[in-house]
């Protein structure tokens, strides 16, 4: 299909917001459909936060640790693998559409790109604030402290938000590029790894590694963790937030940006 | 007849291991997830080696142990996921046929798990040593912490190949992953199990893997405590999972 092609078929059709509400609901149906596949994202992240704040309790009594909850030190890396999922659920849906056909047949109809991608997207957005007041509250009933108060749920929702765009938008990108469901599916271990390699498990300034101390700095995924355990740990730190919705909003526009573009190419196709 | 049993046995973990070296897509994950635990847990938690009470000699020695077990495990669980795929394409049947006493499948596929372990042995523990890993224990206790490890793969494998035995489909691959991580980080993966507070304390002094790394991590220091026990319950856990097998290997016959 040509340029022209897509460019006139767009002309056509219903407004944007009603493409846009068309893709959202079917984003939304599909993963209010698929249990299983939301349970575990829900779950897996509780599972891992449970053991390393019974496991790593004794690392609060190293000096200089921030706080003397870890789980409250560690709830903030529930919420950042929970959008890395996303990634992946994302990817694994619009890779799905591509498998079986269903992607051509929108690509015949006058479906903007832009309608296309954000339907794409905000059934993440969605699971992602259903997620931050689930994990919100779990912690909270466990004994997690949360300095910043009911105005910081309200930042912590708002920073969520951009972090499923994000990460779902690099999900996109590689479904699109892929078009393969497996091919998504591999790219976890690569995503985990930008997760494991962070100050997950212990403040930058405490890691004693220097090498790993280094990875940490230049991994973006660090700043998002800390962002959202400055809510937790000191109520309103304008670093580290400022420093966190920065990294999500340049993630968000470039991954979206990226994933337009693969999308055009593919629509070409 | 126990010649051709094990010649079935063998061709069977010949097969499993071409595939597997044949295949970089499949040996090389399952290479490097271990190191890549082994350089998040001892590189990122170092300064938990410093948290009063920790007592361990070198803290990334006692990571090492942990990943040793778990590198062990999953190999076995990985294994596991190669008799489900070959039921899945009709090679396990044809197998089947093949065999006169059909639990040789399961040795065969035991055998293959346990010698690609040397390969991962290998690896993770020169990379540990590259990374300046201390090493306390002698000859027979590094054995010994070796042995601990194979015998957690022979349990892996078992417990694994009792779950695609009777699913004979790939699809039950999270079924036989996910018990086995759970059950390997419910032991005292990052601190002394005296450290552990919370839920998680009561869960890991019940937890058969505690033993097995609490005794892996006292030979590794050359101090052997509670190692005759971890013995123990490694052959307990391979009896135990053993039975499971043989009885998944008997639902896959009467399944055809």
């Amino acid at each position: 299909m040509s340029q022209a092609a897509v460019a006139g078929r767009e002309e056509f059709g219903p407004a944007l917001p009603i493409q846009v509400a068309a893709m959202a609901r079917l984003s939304i149906t599909r993963l209010i459909r698929q249990p299983a596949a939301v349970v575990p994202t829900l779950i897996f992240p509780l599972f891992l936060l449970a053991v390393n704040a019974g496991g790593l309790s004794a690392a609060t009594d190293i000096p200089g640790f921030p706080t003397d909850s870890y789980l409250t030190f560690a709830i903030g890396f529930t919420f950042i693998q929970s959008g890395i999922f996303s990634t992946m659920m994302a990817g694994q849906g619009l890779a799905q559409d591509i498998e079986n056909g269903f992607f051509s047949r929108l690509v015949l109809t006058p479906m903007r790109q832009t309608a296309l991608l954000s339907g794409q997207l905000a059934g993440l957005v969605l699971l992602g604030q259903f997620q931050a007041l689930f994990y919100l509250a779990v912690g909270l009933a466990a004994g997690a402290h949360f300095e910043a108060g009911i105005g910081g749920y309200f930042v912590l929702a708002g920073l969520i938000s951009i972090i499923s765009v994000g990460f779902g938008g690099v999900g996109l990108i590689m479904a699109i590029r892929t078009g393969s469901g497996e091919a998504v599916q591999g790219m976890f271990p690569i995503m985990f790894v930008l997760l494991f390699f962070s100050s997950m498990a212990l403040p930058r300034d405490l890691i004693q590694q220097d090498w790993y101390r280094f990875v940490a700095t230049i991994n973006p995924v660090s700043y998002l963790i800390e962002a959202i355990r400055s809510l937790f740990i000191t109520g309103w730190d304008g670093e580290a937030l400022a420093l966190g919705f920065g990294v999500a909003i340049v993630l968000a526009i470039t991954s979206i940006t990226l994933a337009a573009r693969s999308l055009k190419g593919r629509m070409l196709k | 007849m126990s010649r051709v049993y094990f010649s079935s046995a063998w061709a069977v973990a010949w097969r499993y291991l071409h595939n597997l070296y044949t295949k970089p897509a499949v040996f090389l994950p399952s290479l490097l997830f271990p190191l890549f635990f082994l350089a998040a847990f001892a590189g990122g938690l170092s300064a938990v080696g410093d948290a009063p009470g920790f007592g361990y000699y070198d803290f990334t020695a006692f990571q090492f142990c942990f990943v040793l077990i778990q590198a062990s495990a999953l190999a076995g669980v990985f294994a596991g996921f190669s008799i489900a795929a070959d039921f899945e394409q009709g090679m396990g049947r044809r197998m089947m046929l093949a065999t006169t006493h059909r639990s040789a499948i399961v040795l065969g596929f035991a055998i293959g798990a346990a010698s690609r372990l040397i390969v991962t042995w290998v690896v993770i523990t020169g990379v540990a040593l590259i990374g300046g890993m201390g090493v306390a224990g002698g000859p027979v206790n590094l054995a010994g912490m070796y042995s601990l490890a194979l015998l957690a793969n022979v349990a892996a494998l078992l417990f694994s190949s009792g779950i695609a035995l009777r699913f004979r489909s790939l699809q039950a691959g999270p079924l036989m992953q996910m018990p086995v991580f759970i059950i390997l980080f419910l032991a005292p993966v990052y601190v002394p199990q005296d450290l552990l507070s919370g839920w998680i304390e009561p869960a890991a002094s019940v937890n058969p893997v505690t033993a097995l790394l609490n005794a892996a991590r006292s030979l590794m220091a050359g101090e052997p405590t509670g190692v005759l026990g971890a013995f123990a319950v490694a052959a307990g856990l391979i009896v135990v999972m053993g039975i499971w097998s043989i009885r998944g290997l008997r639902r896959a016959e009467t399944a055809g």
